[in-house]
C-alpha cells in the first residue's frame, strides 16, 4: 500500500442515515467512522440490508447523511445534513463510480465513455481521448475501445467503467459489487484491476462486495451488520 | 462531445420516423398559412393587375366583387368626359358553372373592353392576346383548356387563343377573359322564347313610360335586340373602372363622380380592402384558428415525444448526474434534440409542401415572411416542448442509477 499524504483521500465521522420516521423509521447505518488512504484498497462486507449500499452513497456525496461528518482530502463536504461544498462539482472532480452494472452510456462508445467523465471535468477533448486511450490500454481493452457497450462482454463493460472512475484521476473509487453479474474468474480479475488501480494510481479504493474468495486482494476489509460497522473503520 | 447528435446516431430510425411526423405536421400548419395567402392573392389579384385609380359601381353597393353591382354601359362614357379622367373601362365578371367531363367545371368570365383592351395586360404563357372583337377567349390554365379549343357558351362557340397563368378569381376559379360584348352575351344569354317574351313586355313598358310616348322610334326599337335600346335596356355592367391623368390630383376626379347620385366611388385601395374584410376575412378567421390550434397540437405533440425520449434516457441522466455533470450538459442534451427536432420537422415540411402544394385544390402562397415567422415559431415551441423533458430530467436523482 502507497501513503503519500498527510491526510486521509476520505474521513467519516459519526455517520447516521434515517429513512421515514415515526413507525416506518429505519436507521440504515448507525453512528459509523472510518478513514480510507490514497493508495488503499478496502472491502466492505455484510449481510443483504446490512447499510453497505447506503453507507457507500453517503461516502459517494450521493444523499447527505442525518449527522456525521464526511470530510475529502482534508475539506469538510458534509457536516450534518448541510454539504460546505458543491457536492456535485466534488463528485465530478474526486470521485469514481463502479457499479454491479456497468452503467455505461449506451449511445457513446467505449472510448466515448470514458472521454465524457473528463470532458464533463472540463478536460480539453484533445487531451480527454489520448487520457481515455491510455487508461483503456491500461485496462487491456483499447482494441474495443470504438465498440458500443451492447458490443461488449459484461467483463469487458466494467473494465471500460473502471476506466471511467479513474479519468479524472479521482481520490476515491467506490465500487458496489462490481464483479456480482461476473464469473468468478472474471470476478477476481476485476477486484485485481481494483488493487492495481488503489496501488498505480494512488486512489482510495472501496468496494462493497459479497465475494469472500477474494478477500485476500484488499488491504483492509470492513464488515456491517444492522448498519453499525463492526470492524474498527479507521 | 455532443451528446444529442451521439443519441440521435444511435437511435436514428426513431429519429427519422419522429422527424417526418413532426415534418408533416408543421407541413400542414404551413399549408394553412399559404392557403390563406391564396386566398389574398386570389381576391386582390384583379384589382392589383387592372391597377385602376378608381372604381366607379351602382350607389350604396360595395360592387364588384363584394355584393352585386349592376349599372348602364352608358357610365363609361359618362366617366370619361369627366375632367381629368385618362380612361375608363367597363367591368364585367361573373361566374357559371358546366359541366365538363362529368365533373363541375367553374369559370369566371370576365369582359375587357375591345378594341382599347386586348387583355395584352395578362400573364399570357401561350397564344396571344384577343385579336377580335367576338368568338375569341383568353383561359387560365387551371382551367385546363387547350390553345385552339373551341367551346360553346350560351349560342356562341368561343375559340380559346391565349393561356393565361394564376388567374383565378377571389372563390379560386379560373378565369376567362372575352371582348364586353361576348362576356354580356355569354352572361344574359337567354333562349329565343324568353327573349320574344321580355321584348313584347318591354314594349308595353316602353308604350307606357314618358321616353316612349315622346320618342316613338325607341318603342319601335323594343322589339329588337336589347343592345340596340341603351335607355331601357337592363343594367348591362358591373362596374367602370377609372384611370386618372398623370399630373390631375385624382382627388379632383373623385369629387366630382362622388356628387353624382346613381354611382358610388372607391379608390382601388378602398376595393382592396371591401375584398380583404368581406370575401376573405371568415376564412383568414377559420384558417387562423386551424393554423393556432396545429401549432399547440404540434407543441403538445412535440413535448409528449421529447419527454419520451428523455424517459429512456434517465438511467443515463442520473448516471451522468452521479459523474458531476452540471445541469447544462443534461439541458443541452434534450434542447439541442428539441431544436433539431423542430428543424428538421420545419426543413422536411418545406421540402414536402414545395412537391405537394400545387396539387392542393386551393392555391398555396408561401412567402418569405410567413415562412421565417413560422420557422422563429418552430423554435419557440421546440424550446417549450423540450421543457417538459427537461423539468423531468432535472428531477431525477443520481442514486437512482443504485436502483
Amino acid at each position: 500500500m502507497k501513503q503519500n499524504s498527510e491526510y486521509p483521500a476520505l474521513k467519516a465521522e459519526n455517520l447516521t442515515k434515517v429513512y421515514g420516521s415515526g413507525h416506518t423509521e429505519v436507521i440504515a447505518v448507525r453512528d459509523v467512522s472510518l478513514s480510507v488512504s490514497r493508495g488503499e484498497i478496502v472491502a466492505l462486507l455484510g449481510p443483504s440490508g446490512a447499510g453497505k449500499s447506503t453507507l457507500l452513497a453517503l461516502l459517494g456525496l450521493i444523499g447527505p447523511p442525518n449527522t456525521g461528518r464526511i470530510t475529502i482530502d482534508d475539506t469538510v463536504v458534509f457536516e450534518n445534513h448541510e454539504s460546505r461544498v458543491n457536492v456535485r462539482t466534488f463528485r465530478r472532480q474526486k470521485f469514481g463510480f463502479v457499479f454491479q452494472k456497468a452503467n455505461l452510456i449506451p449511445f457513446l462508445t467505449a472510448v466515448e465513455n470514458v472521454r465524457l467523465a473528463m470532458e464533463i471535468n472540463d478536460q480539453p477533448a484533445k487531451i480527454s481521448k489520448k487520457r481515455a486511450m491510455e487508461l483503456l490500454e491500461y485496462l487491456g481493452i483499447a482494441e474495443r475501445a470504438t465498440n458500443l457497450p451492447k458490443q461488449l462482454s459484461g467483463g469487458e463493460q466494467q473494465r471500460v467503467a473502471v476506466a471511467r472512475a479513474l479519468a479524472n484521476q479521482p481520490s476515491l473509487i467506490l465500487a458496489d459489487e462490481p464483479t456480482a453479474a461476473l464469473d468468478s474468474t472474471r470476478g477476481r480479475q476485476v477486484m485485481e484491476l481494483f488493487a492495481k488501480v488503489a496501488h498505480e494510481q494512488n486512489a482510495g479504493v472501496i468496494v462493497v462486495t459479497h465475494d469472500h474468495r477474494a478477500l485476500d486482494i484488499f488491504d483492509r476489509t470492513l464488515e456491517m451488520e444492522d448498519g453499525k460497522l463492526r470492524t474498527n473503520g479507521n | 462531445m455532443n451528446l444529442a447528435t451521439r443519441d440521435i446516431n444511435h437511435n436514428l430510425g426513431r429519429f427519422v420516423l419522429t422527424t417526418f411526423g413532426v415534418g408533416l405536421l408543421l407541413m400542414i400548419v404551413m399549408g394553412m398559412g399559404g392557403i390563406y395567402r391564396g386566398l389574398v392573392q386570389d381576391a386582390t389579384l384583379l384589382v392589383d393587375r387592372l391597377g385602376a385609380d378608381f372604381w366607379v359601381v351602382q350607389n350604396d353597393t360595395r360592387g364588384p366583387f363584394a355584393e352585386i353591382s349592376r349599372m348602364s354601359k352608358n357610365l363609361e362614357d359618362r366617366v370619361l368626359a369627366v375632367p381629368g379622367v385618362m380612361s375608363s373601362h367597363a367591368f364585367v365578371s361573373h361566374t357559371m358553372q358546366r359541366q365538363r367531363n362529368n365533373k363541375p367545371w367553374r369559370v369566371t368570365v370576365q369582359g375587357l373592353s375591345w378594341p382599347q383592351d386586348k387583355g395584352n395586360w395578362l400573364p399570357i404563357v401561350a397564344g396571344r392576346a384577343l385579336g377580335q372583337a367576338h368568338y375569341e377567349m383568353l383561359a387560365d390554365e387551371s382551367l385546363k383548356l387547350s390553345l385552339g379549343e373551341k367551346i360553346k357558351f350560351g349560342k356562341d362557340i368561343y375559340s380559346v387563343v391565349g393561356l393565361t397563368r394564376a388567374m383565378n378569381s377571389p372563390a379560386g376559379d379560373g378565369m376567362a377573359f372575352f371582348t364586353l360584348a361576348d362576356a354580356q352575351a355569354i352572361q344574359f344569354d337567354t333562349p329565343g322564347e324568353a327573349i320574344r317574351l321580355e321584348r313584347w313586355a318591354r314594349n308595353t313598358r316602353a308604350k307606357n313610360l314618358d321616353i316612349g310616348r315622346s320618342l316613338p322610334q325607341t318603342v319601335e326599337r323594343t322589339l329588337g335586340p336589347m343592345s340596340n335600346l341603351p335607355a331601357l335596356s337592363l343594367p348591362a355592367i358591373s362596374a367602370v373602372i377609372v384611370k386618372v391623368k398623370p399630373g390631375i390630383n385624382p382627388e379632383q376626379v373623385q369629387s366630382i363622380i362622388s356628387k353624382w347620385s346613381d354611382v358610388s366611388i372607391y379608390s382601388n385601395e378602398k376595393q382592396r380592402q371591401f375584398l380583404l374584410s368581406g370575401v376573405v376575412e371568415r376564412s383568414k378567421k377559420q384558417l387562423g384558428l386551424f393554423r393556432r390550434l396545429l401549432i399547440i397540437v404540434s407543441a403538445i405533440i412535440m413535448a409528449l415525444i421529447l419527454y419520451t425520449l428523455t424517459l429512456d434516457k434517465i438511467h443515463d441522466i442520473a448516471m451522468l448526474k452521479l459523474m458531476g455533470a452540471r445541469n447544462g450538459v443534461i439541458f443541452n442534451l434534450i434542447l439541442q434534440q428539441a431544436v433539431l427536432l423542430g428543424t428538421l420537422g420545419y426543413g422536411l415540411a418545406y421540402c414536402i409542401g414545395h412537391w405537394i402544394f400545387p396539387y392542393f385544390p386551393r392555391k398555396v402562397v408561401l412567402i418569405p415572411d410567413d415562412l421565417w415567422v413560422l420557422a422563429g415559431i418552430v423554435v419557440l415551441i421546440s424550446i417549450v416542448s423540450s421543457v417538459v423533458g427537461i423539468a423531468k430530467a432535472l428531477s431525477v436523482e443520481p442514486n437512482e442509477v443504485l436502483s
